[in-house]
């Protein structure tokens, strides 16, 4: 099953002459960028692990490809997604925030149904992958 | 099929296989008025006072990357050709003022994407303790991407009396991404020219992977006098005819000095002169100024620099 968050989720995986222009885009904005990566891929998991300091000062997006490139070295079966962050109201907001790299085999979810008082359900989605420990994950 | 051979990637030849949207002719005057490089080359020619060697090397690199375009257009491909630089001369001679057009003349020939110059010394590149260094010259390294990096006095990146200088993996990532992203972007390395002598005798792997020389000349006394002229129209104001001789006698003198830094000493100069019109305006109170008198320089603010004693 593909997760689809971030922009862009619900179209093909973007190439990198794609993932390029995207940032390029960002940077024309004057966002900064960030990489992160997480083995999580629950919807509510915003505690993505950081690749790096996000980088403030670029003017192309040869710098930001570079350590996306690293990442997926480094956590080839990890979800990688790239942020843009925007300074303009004086704190750092996401503007945009797009996978880019994904692990080969996503088993899914698993749906929950809880039963409450009379005939009320509670649903619950838990991730088949997080339920082996962290970094065991998608091997 | 052998696409490579020159012959029918020209002409397209039927029987092998044709390049993909090859041309078969190239308008290198076309392709030169689409660039508007010219017009870069003539402002240089015609702000940067003498420089005639690295005005001509200039000139050969743009001609280089205008042919490279036009290859490219007829479906020749040779790779592009690595345009990392140094720049050697004494101080003053117009390093960082080159390596700023530089970057404008690159970027309008599209071998760089942006065409900004980020310029940074030793201790932007260099850390302070072990495992600084690596992230620290990475991180200028990607600010840089699109542009062109210019690391003045590089010759401070390596340091022989200390074994332990962090200096060696700066220079070593450097050298990694000079080879591995020529496309991403180009260094160019400065400093005084014996000490950048020294500099890439011992790195030799520095120095094979810098294509393009260049060393900027002193200036001669009326390129000097000419640079005078330009930096104080740029400030607003003028020599009156006493000044100019004063300049005129002032400037040989000046090279005969220690420390002699050709343009930036005239500036120096310049600012002290300025310095001297403010307190002769302020010492005749009394009198109306008017805008001629706030903008000419007379001959006894320059005479009296110390070098005429």
């Amino acid at each position: 099953m593909k997760i689809t968050q971030g922009t862009f989720s619900f179209l093909p995986d973007l190439t990198d002459a794609e993932i390029r222009a995207q940032i390029d885009y960002a940077l024309a904005q004057g966002w900064a960028i960030g990489v992160e990566y997480t083995d999580d891929p629950h919807p509510r998991n915003f505690y993505w692990e950081m690749w790096g300091n996000p980088m403030f000062d670029l003017r192309d997006a040869a710098g930001a490809m570079t350590e996306v490139i690293a990442c997926r070295k480094a956590h080839p079966q990890t979800y990688i997604r790239v942020n843009a962050f925007d300074a303009a109201l004086g704190f750092e907001t996401t503007r945009l925030s797009f996978i880019v790299n994904r692990p080969a085999i996503e088993p899914g979810f698993l749906l929950k149904r809880h039963e409450v008082g009379g005939r009320q359900i509670q649903y619950t989605i838990e991730s088949y992958a997080a339920q082996a420990p962290e970094g065991q994950r998608y091997t | 099929m052998n696409e490579r051979s020159p012959a029918t990637a020209i002409t397209g030849a039927a029987g092998a296989l044709p390049p993909v949207a090859a041309a078969d002719r190239v308008d290198l005057k076309a392709l030169l008025a689409d660039s508007n490089v010219t017009e870069v080359l003539d402002e240089l020619d015609a702000e940067l006072i003498g420089l005639k060697p690295v005005k001509a090397r200039i000139r050969d690199i743009a001609a280089l990357l205008l042919v490279e375009r036009a290859r490219k257009q007829v479906g020749l491909v040779g790779g592009s050709p690595s345009l990392h630089m140094s720049f050697t001369g004494n101080p003053g001679t117009g390093k960082t003022t080159v390596a700023m057009r530089m970057a404008q003349i690159l970027a309008r020939l599209g071998y760089v994407r942006k065409g900004h110059l980020v310029a940074v010394t030793r201790d932007d590149l260099v850390g302070q303790y072990i495992g600084h260094t690596a992230p620290k010259t990475k991180e200028v390294l990607k600010r840089a991407m699109g542009g062109v990096l210019f690391i003045d006095e590089a010759y401070y990146l390596y340091r022989p009396e200390n074994e332990r200088d962090y200096g060696q993996e700066a220079i070593e990532i450097l050298l990694q991404v000079m080879e591995n992203q020529r496309d991403d972007l180009v260094v160019i390395l400065a400093g005084y020219a014996d000490r950048m002598e020294t500099f890439f005798r011992s790195n030799p792997g520095l120095s094979s992977r810098i294509a393009h020389h260049l060393d900027f000349p002193d200036y001669l006394p009326e390129e000097l006098e000419g640079i005078a002229e330009r930096m104080l129209a740029t400030m607003q104001y003028r020599l009156s005819p006493s000044a100019l001789a004063a300049l005129h006698d002032y400037i040989p003198l000046r090279m005969k000095q220690p420390h002699f830094a050709n343009a930036r000493s005239i500036r120096n100069a310049l600012d002290r002169a300025r310095l001297r019109q403010a307190n002769r305006l302020f010492a005749q109170k009394g009198r109306q100024l008017d805008r001629d008198a706030l903008m000419t320089i007379e001959g006894e603010d320059l005479r009296a620099s110390r070098v005429f004693d």
